[in-house]
């Protein structure tokens, strides 16, 4: 599995975007998907919502299992990917590219977010 | 025991194939080799390859083996013709389940009982114990069996290429010795997925080959490598009871919806077994005033039942979901659950699950989901 080089990471196997005016958007690792297996269900953070580092914004709901969506930054939900709500299957077939979770506009961010490499090594182990 | 897991004889195999392994009853076994939904469908319309050497295999030998099987079990084993199979139970005195078992009559003096890998001790044990005053042999062959499991529309056609056995005078619940691929095996029309198709028990050396063989016969009918983790959505669908979930020591075989495997007709030992007077209470008590039935629940949402969690109707809790998963053939979440016999009526308005503090409306209908055409 690869990640992305220009993506951070969150110890709870969350991606994030860099920035454009202050927007990310938010997805799950391809090791976070692959771990869940075949996602049925997706409850993402409401439009308007704010999400806070660390805590829970939602849950990914798989055949075997229920995850906690935990949020990498904290701010405010600007988006919540509809096609995910509608096939979460997105989730585990695209989880870099269309099946993103939500965007957020950024108040504050933890300094442990990872590099590519970083997240890498940190899976591995 | 070791807390080291236990390998079957494919693990290296399952790892070539890139599976991912679960624990599971100390054994490490495969979980899914890609999507479990996809080999769930290849079951249902094709076929699928599982291995299922963590199953306790214990082999009965000798003049009053089947008069021991009676006594043991709540099943009517001694009357089994030779080379046919029965789903039948272990109980406790008090009544509560032990194990639910597969026994095959092999021949007439020998019968191989099949427990789930996660009570294949305590099976052993008191198969032991309460063959003690029988002429005959208890033995332990965990080690001596490898266990594949050839399942969906296809697997007859899959294993006819690879064996002379006759396989269209192979009942359901029948199984007889023979060859597969030049593999001696005892080939048994069992399963647990609700399909039509075949467990094959093998010699642990002998494992490798046959699955190799089975896949090359395989791919062109569609045959994928299956985890148990469609095997346990392939299950729920057909309504199958898992032990652990649906069968307890809690339960009695009446209490689960299953009072018919207990033969209380027995003619050996006086017509005595374990279990017979609590059972007898049992089946008057599920028959006069049952406190709790075995239902199914369909979702009208997407959110997913889970073991444990409540069923409510009008504010109160009413019942308690044994298995949940989102059902690939229904397209739907569907549920395994013991419910209050006034809530237990198919069709029942006004019933949810609690999932995770939000209660989701659900559909009660009778077991099973899923049966296919035959």
């Amino acid at each position: 599995m690869s990640n992305p080089q220009q993506l951070r990471y969150s110890k709870e196997h969350e991606w994030l975007s860099a920035a454009e005016d202050g927007v990310a958007t938010v997805g799950i690792t391809e090791f976070a998907a692959s771990s869940l297996g075949d996602v049925v269900y997706a409850q993402l953070p409401a439009v308007g919502d704010t999400v806070t580092a660390g805590e829970s914004c939602g849950e990914l709901e798989s055949t075997k299992s229920v995850s906690d969506l935990y949020a990498p930054v904290t701010g405010e939900v600007v988006e919540a990917n509809q096609d995910v709500v509608d096939d979460p299957s997105l989730v585990n077939s695209a989880p870099f590219e269309g099946g993103w979770l939500f965007k957020v506009k950024i108040t504050d961010e933890p300094d442990e977010l990872l590099s590519a490499d970083e997240y890498t090594a940190f899976t591995a182990g | 025991m070791t807390d080291a897991p236990r390998r079957t004889a494919l693990d290296a195999l399952h790892r070539t194939l890139g599976a991912t392994m679960t624990d599971f009853a100390g054994w490490d076994m495969p979980l899914r080799y890609g999507s479990e939904r996809d080999e769930h469908v290849a079951v249902r319309t094709r076929a699928g390859l599982f291995d299922l050497s963590h199953m306790g295999e214990i082999t009965l030998t000798g003049p009053q083996a089947g008069q021991a099987l009676d006594f043991a079990l709540v099943g009517n084993l001694s009357a089994l013709a030779v080379g046919r199979a029965r789903y039948t139970m272990i109980c406790e005195a008090g009544g509560g389940i032990l194990d639910d078992l597969i026994v095959y009559r092999l021949a007439e003096q020998e019968y191989m009982v099949v427990a789930n890998a996660s009570n294949a001790q305590v099976v052993l044990d008191a198969l032991t114990e309460r063959a003690a005053g029988f002429e005959t042999e208890v033995r332990d062959d965990r080690e001596n069996y490898a266990l594949l499991a050839v399942q969906g529309p296809e697997a007859p056609g899959i294993l006819k290429s690879l064996t002379d056995a006759d396989l269209d005078g192979l009942k359901y619940y029948a199984g007889l010795p023979g060859t597969v691929a030049g593999v001696p095996a005892l080939i048994a029309r069992t399963g647990y997925t609700g399909e039509d198709g075949f467990e094959l028990f093998v010699a642990p050396g002998d494992a490798e080959r046959l699955w190799r063989a089975l896949t090359d016969a395989g791919t062109d009918a569609g045959l994928v490598p299956c985890g148990l983790s469609c095997r346990d959505t392939l299950r729920l669908e057909a309504g199958m009871p898992l032990y652990g979930h649906e069968l307890t020591t809690a339960t009695t075989p009446f209490d689960a919806g299953l009072g018919r495997v207990v033969k209380f007709d027995k003619t050996t030992n006086d017509g005595d077994f374990t279990g017979r007077e609590a059972l007898t209470a049992a089946a008057e008590r599920a028959a006069t005033n049952p406190p709790r039935k075995l239902v199914g629940l369909i979702a009208e949402g997407r959110r997913v039942p889970r073991a444990g969690f409540s069923v409510v109707a009008d504010g109160a809790v009413v019942g308690e979901v044994t298995s949940g998963a989102p059902s690939p053939t229904l397209g739907k979440p569907i549920a395994i659950a013991y419910v209050d016999a006034a809530h237990a009526a198919p069709g029942t308005k006004g019933v949810s699950v609690d999932i995770r503090g939000s209660h989701e409306p659900y559909e009660v209908v009778a077991l099973p989901f899923y049966k296919r055409e035959r």
